[in-house]
C-alpha cells in the first residue's frame, strides 16, 4: 500500500533534548541471564495489589500464576522462571521512597520450564473474552505507567473507538528499548495490533514513531505494507511527544479533556511493547514475564538493551553490562527527565522498568536560586500550565489556591525544571503538592468518619439515658398506680396483687441463682487438649504480665504496627 | 555503598541566571560604544561608579539579611541594574547622582523587597525616577553630541568634572551642554514652532536627534541579539514599539507639524533601550505571553503620552513603573488555555 | 445650604433603604461558622483543648470563649487554617494544651493482659474499641484517632500507643530542600515564637 501522507499537529511547548540514544543501540537485544533469585513484587501496576496464591515451599513453573488480581483494577503476577518459592515477605522495591513492599521470592532451578501454554485464535473470541485472556496474562502498559491494559481494550458502553494509536515515540533521552523492539520484532507488533484492534473494533490504526528512529520506521512500514488502514507516522522528535495526551494530539489533532479519558474522543493508545505482550498472550499463550530494558549510563561500559525477566535484581544487570556496582554513584529507574533515583542497587526489574541509568558521576547538585519570573517554564510546558504560579503556591503551602492552576493536569515531564535558569526543582514541588493534597483528602475523609462515629456515640448514649429514664418513669408510675389502687379498692385484692408481685420477683431471683448453679462452668465439659490449651494461655498471661512489669521498669519501646 | 538520591532532571540543565545576565551585558556593548563615541567618556566613569556602588551595597544588604553573599553577588543582576542606570543618566552628571541613584535602586528597589526575584518594580527605573524628581537640574544637563561642540573632552577632564564637580578652566559648560532632542522638541512646540523648523537645528540628524539615533540603532542591534539568543521573547519589545508607533502615527497623521513622526519616537531618548533591556526585565514584567503584549503596549503608549503632554521629556521610566504596578493583574487575566480545558474556564 | 442638607439626607435615606432591602432580599445562606470551624478540626475528640470534644471547642471558638491555638492534633497547619477562616492572627500552639506529635499513632491492646473490664470501651469517643464485658477487647485500627483517652482508665495498663508504619501507598514526596536562607528564616520565626 503506498504511503499516505498523514497530517500531524503539534502541541505547545516541549523541548529539543540531547538524546544519548546511539550508545545503547549498537548491539542487538539478547536475553539477560536468569538470576539465581527472583524477587517479584505483588504491586507492579496501577491499582490494587495482587494476592499470593502460592505458599513457601511450593514448586512453580515458568509462567505460572503466583498471585491473583484483587478487584477490577488489578493484575495477577506470574513466575518469571521455574523454581521454588522461598519467601513471601517485604523486600526493597523500585520506588522513590526506598520503602519495602510485599514480594514473592523464587529460587530458580536452571530448568526454566514453561507451564502448559494454550494459544487461541483471537478471531474466534469476542472482545470480552479476549480482555479476560489479556488480564489473566498480567499485561500492564509497558510504556512506564503500568496501567492494566485490559481496561484500555474496552470500548465502553456508549463509546465507539475510531482510532487505535500505538505509541512508538520513546521521546526521553537514553531510552531505546521500544526502538530496538520495533527494529527487531515488527511483525510481533503487527500481530498484537490486530488483536487489540479486534477487541476495540477500531476502524484505523496509527503507529506514531519519532523521526529520530529511521530504522524502526522503515521496519514497521515494511511490515504494514499489506495492511489496510494501518499507517506508520513519523512525528517530530520533541520531548515529550511520547506522552499519551501529547501523541494523541499530534496524530489526531484532538485534545483529551482534562477530566476525561482518550475513549471519550474515540481514541485508545497503547505502547508498542504492550502490543507484543498481547500477541504473545493470545497467539502463543504466554503470560507477561519479561520485557526489554535499556541498561545505560556513564557507569556502564557495555550499554545496550536486554530482554529481562521480571524480578531480576538491577545490580546483576549492571554487572552483566560491564559496570562495577561499587563505582556506581546513582541509579535512576526510567529516563533522565521522568525517572527517580533508587536507594538500593538490588531492587528488582518490574513491569514498569523501561530503563536503568547507572551513573558513575552523579551531576553535582545545583543550589536553587530565586525564581526570576522569566516565564521559560510556561513556554516549555506541553500542557500549557503556568509552572511558576504552581511553584509559588506550593512553596507557600497554599494547597487550595494551587488547584486553581490545574496542578493535577501536570504530567511531571520535567520540561519546566530543565529550562529553569535558577535550577529550581520544580517537578519535586509539584509531586510534593500532589501527594500532600492526597494526604489531606485522606485525612479529611478519616476525620469525617470520626465525627460521624462520635456523633452517633453521643446519640447512642443519649438514647440509652432516655430509655433508662423512660423505664424508671414507667416503673414509678406502675408503683404509684398500685399504691393509689390499693388505697382506692379493697385492701385484700391490693394485698394479693402486691403479694403476687413480690412472689414473682422472689421466684425470678431464685431462678437466676439456680440458673447460675446449673450453668456449666467453662471447664466442665472440655477435652484434655482444651484444658491443656487453657493452662498454656494462663501461663502465657502470667509470663506476659511479668514481661510487662519488666518492660515498664526498663522502658523499652513497643514495635510498630502496619497502617 | 549508599546511592546518591536526587530529584529529576538528571541531565545538565541548559542555562543559569548568570548566563542570562552576561548575555544582556554583551548585548549592551554596541550601544555603550555608540554612547562613548557621541557623548564622551562620561558614561564609562558613571558605569564604574555605578557598578562599584551596586556591588558594595548589595554585599552590605546581603550580609545584613544573612544571605549567602558570593552566590548572589556573582549572578550579575546588580551589575545589569547599575549599567542600565548609568546609561540613563547624563554623562557629565556629578558622581553623587550616580551613587545615590544606584544605592537607592539596589537597597530600596531590590534588596528590601527580598532580593533577586522579588522586586515588583524595575530597580534601575526606580533609581532613575528618584533622581529625576530629586535632582531635576543635574538630570537634564546633557552633553552635546560629538561633532557639535567645539572642544572634545578628554578622559581626565571628564573625570574631573564628574568627580570634582569642577569644570576645568579651558572648558565652558554652556558650550558643552544642551537639552536633548526630545526636550527641545517639547519646549519648541510649546513655543509654537513647527517641527520642520525645529528639525532644521543642528541638533537633529536624519531620523531623530543626532547621535541619539545611532545610539538607539545600536541598542536595537543588541536587542536583536537577545532575541536570537532567546534570552528575551519578542512580545514585550514588539508590543512596546508597536504601541508607540500606533499612537504616534495617529497623532502624526492628524497634525504632522505638531507631532513628531513615529520613527522619530522610536529613535529618540531611551526607546530602544527601554524596549529591549528595561521593559524586558523578567522579574517586574508580565509572565504570560498575552500579558506581555498588553504590558509592552501599555509602556509604549504611556511613554508617548508623557513625552507629548507630560511634564518630562522622556517617559520610559515612569511608563515602566506604572505598568510594573499593573503587571500582576494583567497576568491574572491573561492565563493561557490549559491543554484539555475549554477556553472559557478561567479562575 | 438648606437645599444641600435636604438633598444629602434624602439621598442617604434612599440608599440606606435600598441597601437594607438588598441585604434581606439577596441574602446568601452560608454554613454557620461553627460548622466551618468544626470542618477544620481533626475530630480526634481527645479533649486536649480542655473541651469535651471537637464540636464544643468549635462552638467555644465561635463564641470567642476559646483561642484558636488549643488543638495539638490539628497542629500549626490547623491553627493557620482557622486563622484564615476567621480573619484572626495565627498564634503558635499553646504548650499548655499539649505538643504537636509528628507521626500518626494508634492504640493497640495487648490481648494477653486484657481483663475485659470495658472501661476503655466506655472512654473511646468514636467507639473504636470492640468488645464486651469479660470478652476480649480490641481496637479497630482504622477507626482509632490516636486521642489516648483509653489509656488512663485501663486498670492493667495493657494499651500502648504505637506509630503507624510508612507504606508506599501513603508515602508523601518530601518538600524540596529549602534554600539555606529559608531555613534561616524559619529559625528567626521560631525564635520569635519562643517568647510565648
Amino acid at each position: 500500500m503506498p504511503m499516505r501522507n498523514i497530517k500531524t499537529w503539534h502541541f505547545n511547548g516541549g523541548l529539543h533534548l540531547e538524546e544519548f540514544k546511539e550508545i545503547s543501540t549498537q548491539e542487538p537485544v539478547e536475553p539477560a541471564p536468569i538470576p539465581r533469585r527472583l524477587i517479584l513484587p505483588l504491586h507492579q501496576h496501577i491499582g490494587e495489589q495482587a494476592e499470593p496464591i502460592v505458599e513457601i515451599g511450593d514448586k512453580v513453573l515458568k509462567g505460572q500464576q503466583i498471585a491473583r488480581a484483587t478487584g477490577y483494577v488489578s493484575l495477577p503476577v506470574h513466575a518469571s522462571s521455574s523454581g521454588t518459592v522461598v519467601d513471601i515477605n517485604d523486600y526493597h522495591v523500585p520506588h522513590p521512597s526506598g520503602l519495602k513492599a510485599p514480594c514473592i521470592v523464587i529460587d530458580t532451578d536452571s530448568e526454566d520450564q514453561w507451564i502448559k501454554r494454550e494459544p487461541v485464535n483471537y478471531q474466534a473470541f469476542n472482545p470480552s473474552q479476549l480482555r479476560n485472556i489479556i488480564r489473566e496474562a498480567g499485561i500492564a502498559g509497558l510504556g512506564g505507567a503500568g496501567f492494566p491494559s485490559f481496561i484500555k481494550m474496552n470500548p465502553g458502553i456508549n463509546q465507539s473507538i475510531d482510532t487505535l494509536i500505538l505509541n512508538g515515540a520513546e521521546c526521553e533521552p537514553y531510552i531505546t528499548c521500544d526502538d530496538m523492539l520495533m527494529r527487531e520484532r515488527p511483525h510481533d507488533i503487527i500481530a498484537g495490533l490486530k488483536i487489540i484492534r479486534h477487541a476495540l473494533n477500531a476502524s484505523r490504526v496509527l503507529i506514531g514513531i519519532e523521526d529520530n528512529k529511521p530504522e524502526a520506521i522503515k521496519a514497521l512500514r515494511e511490515a504494514t505494507s499489506d495492511e489496510e488502514n494501518v499507517d506508520v507516522v513519523a512525528i517530530p522528535s520533541l520531548y515529550p511527544a511520547g506522552g499519551e495526551k501529547q501523541i494523541i494530539k499530534v496524530l489526531t489533532g484532538k485534545e483529551v479533556p482534562s477530566n476525561g479519558l482518550p475513549p471519550d474522543i474515540g481514541v485508545v493508545c497503547h505502547n508498542v511493547a504492550t502490543a507484543v505482550a498481547v500477541y504473545r498472550a493470545v497467539d502463543i499463550g504466554e503470560p507477561l514475564i519479561s520485557r526489554y530494558v535499556t541498561v545505560t549510563g556513564s557507569g556502564i561500559t557495555r550499554p545496550r538493551n536486554l530482554d529481562v525477566r521480571f524480578g531480576t535484581p538491577m545490580d546483576e544487570l549492571i554487572v552483566y553490562c560491564g559496570g562495577h556496582v561499587d563505582n556506581i554513584d546513582q541509579i535512576v529507574m526510567g529516563g533522565p527527565m521522568m525517572g527517580f533515583t533508587l536507594m538500593t542497587p538490588d531492587a528488582p526489574i518490574i513491569k514498569t522498568t523501561n530503563c536503568i541509568l547507572a551513573n558513575k558521576d552523579a551531576l553535582p547538585e545545583q543550589p536553587a536560586m530565586p525564581c526570576i519570573r522569566c516565564g521559560d517554564c510556561a513556554a516549555a510546558c506541553p500542557v500549557n500550565l503556568l509552572p511558576q504560579q504552581i511553584y509559588w503556591h506550593a512553596r507557600a503551602r497554599e494547597f487550595d489556591r494551587i488547584q486553581d492552576y490545574n496542578l493535577f493536569d501536570c504530567i511531571e515531564c520535567g520540561c519546566c525544571a530543565y529550562v529553569c535558569p535558577s535550577h529550581i526543582p520544580l517537578v519535586q514541588y509539584y509531586r510534593f503538592a500532589k501527594t500532600t493534597i492526597w494526604q489531606q483528602e485522606r485525612d479529611k475523609k478519616k476525620s469525617d468518619i470520626a465525627r460521624q462515629r462520635h456523633e452517633f456515640r453521643l446519640e447512642r448514649l443519649e438514647r440509652d439515658k432516655q430509655e433508662r429514664a423512660e423505664r424508671h418513669r414507667r416503673k414509678r408510675e406502675a408503683l404509684a398506680n398500685k399504691a393509689s389502687g390499693k388505697a382506692g379498692s379493697s385492701g385484700d385484692i391490693g394485698n394479693d396483687e402486691k403479694k403476687k408481685a413480690i412472689m414473682a420477683a422472689l421466684e425470678r431471683v431464685s431462678a437466676k441463682k439456680t440458673e447460675k448453679k446449673t450453668w456449666p462452668k467453662n471447664i466442665d465439659s472440655l477435652t484434655p487438649e482444651q484444658l491443656k490449651l487453657i493452662k498454656e494461655v494462663d501461663e502465657r498471661r502470667a509470663r506476659a504480665k511479668q514481661k510487662r512489669i519488666e518492660a515498664i521498669n526498663s522502658d523499652s519501646a513497643p514495635e510498630t504496627v502496619e497502617k | 555503598m549508599p546511592l546518591i538520591t536526587a530529584t529529576s532532571p538528571y541531565i545538565s540543565p541548559s542555562g543559569s541566571v548568570t548566563r542570562v545576565m552576561l548575555q544582556v551585558l554583551l548585548a549592551l556593548v554596541p550601544g555603550i560604544f555608540a554612547v562613548i563615541w557621541f557623548f564622551g567618556w562620561g558614561v564609562i566613569v558613571n558605569m564604574t561608579i555605578a557598578i562599584t556602588t551596586a556591588l558594595v551595597f548589595e554585599a552590605i544588604m546581603l550580609k545584613l539579611r544573612h544571605r549567602p553573599v558570593t552566590r548572589y553577588l556573582t549572578d550579575g543582576s546588580a551589575i545589569v541594574t547599575a549599567v542600565l542606570l548609568a546609561l540613563a543618566i547624563p554623562s557629565l552628571a556629578p558622581w553623587w547622582v550616580v551613587f545615590i541613584g544606584t544605592a537607592f535602586a539596589i537597597v530600596f528597589g531590590k534588596q528590601l523587597f527580598g532580593g533577586l526575584g522579588y522586586n515588583p518594580f524595575n530597580p534601575a527605573m526606580l533609581g532613575y525616577a528618584l533622581l529625576l524628581i530629586s535632582f531635576p537640574r543635574e538630570m537634564t544637563v546633557w552633553v552635546l553630541p560629538h561633532g557639535l561642540h567645539q572642544e572634545t573632552l578628554g578622559f581626565l577632564d571628564t573625570v574631573t568634572i564628574i568627580l570634582g564637580e569642577q569644570v576645568p578652566a579651558h572648558l565652558n559648560m554652556d558650550a558643552l551642554t544642551s537639552a536633548t532632542p526630545l526636550d527641545t522638541v517639547k519646549t519648541q512646540i510649546g513655543l509654537k514652532q513647527t517641527l520642520d523648523e525645529i528639525y532644521s537645528a543642528s541638533l537633529f540628524g536624519v531620523l531623530a536627534g543626532k547621535g541619539w539615533e545611532w545610539i538607539n540603532a545600536w541598542f536595537l542591534v543588541g536587542g536583536m541579539w537577545l532575541l536570537y539568543k532567546r534570552i528575551i521573547s519578542w512580545h514585550i519589545p514588539f508590543a512596546l514599539l508597536g504601541g508607540m508607533f500606533a499612537i504616534a502615527l495617529v497623532f502624526y497623521l492628524v497634525d504632522s507639524d505638531a507631532y513628531p513622526s513615529p520613527v522619530f519616537h522610536w529613535f529618540s531618548g531611551a526607546a530602544m533601550l527601554g524596549a529591549f533591556f528595561i521593559a524586558t526585565d523578567p522579574i517586574s514584567a508580565c509572565t504570560t505571553n498575552k500579558g506581555r503584549l498588553i504590558f509592552g503596549a501599555g509602556i509604549g503608549i504611556l511613554t508617548y503620552i508623557i513625552r507629548s503632554w507630560g511634564g518630562y521629556p522622556d517617559g520610559i521610566a515612569f511608563a515602566v513603573l506604572l505598568m510594573n504596578m499593573a503587571a500582576p493583574t494583567i497576568d491574572h487575566y491573561t492565563q493561557p488555555r490549559v491543554f484539555g480545558h475549554s477556553k472559557d474556564e478561567h479562575t | 445650604m438648606l437645599a444641600a442638607i435636604i438633598t444629602l439626607t434624602v439621598l442617604a435615606t434612599v440608599f440606606g433603604l435600598v441597601l437594607g432591602y438588598a441585604a434581606v432580599r439577596f441574602r446568601v445562606d452560608s454554613d454557620p461558622v461553627v460548622d466551618k470551624i468544626d470542618a477544620i478540626l481533626p475530630q480526634t475528640q481527645c479533649g486536649q483543648c480542655s473541651y469535651p470534644g471537637c464540636r464544643p471547642y468549635a462552638e467555644a471558638i465561635a463564641s470567642g470563649e476559646a483561642e484558636i491555638n488549643q488543638c495539638p492534633p490539628g497542629g500549626q497547619a490547623g491553627i493557620i487554617a482557622l486563622a484564615e477562616l476567621l480573619g484572626r492572627d495565627p498564634l503558635p500552639l499553646n504548650p499548655e494544651n499539649g505538643v504537636e506529635v509528628q507521626e500518626d499513632r494508634v492504640a493497640v491492646i495487648n490481648e494477653e493482659l486484657c481483663i475485659g473490664c470495658t472501661l476503655c470501651i466506655q472512654a473511646c469517643p468514636v467507639d473504636a474499641i470492640l468488645g464486651a464485658s469479660k470478652q476480649m477487647h480490641t481496637v479497630i485500627e482504622a477507626e482509632c484517632t490516636g486521642c489516648e483517652l483509653c489509656l488512663p482508665p485501663c486498670p492493667v495498663e495493657c494499651i500502648d500507643m504505637v506509630p503507624l508504619k510508612e507504606e508506599i501507598a501513603t508515602w508523601k514526596w518530601p518538600a524540596p530542600e529549602e534554600r539555606p536562607e529559608e531555613q534561616l528564616e524559619e529559625k528567626l520565626v521560631s525564635n520569635a515564637y519562643e517568647k510565648y
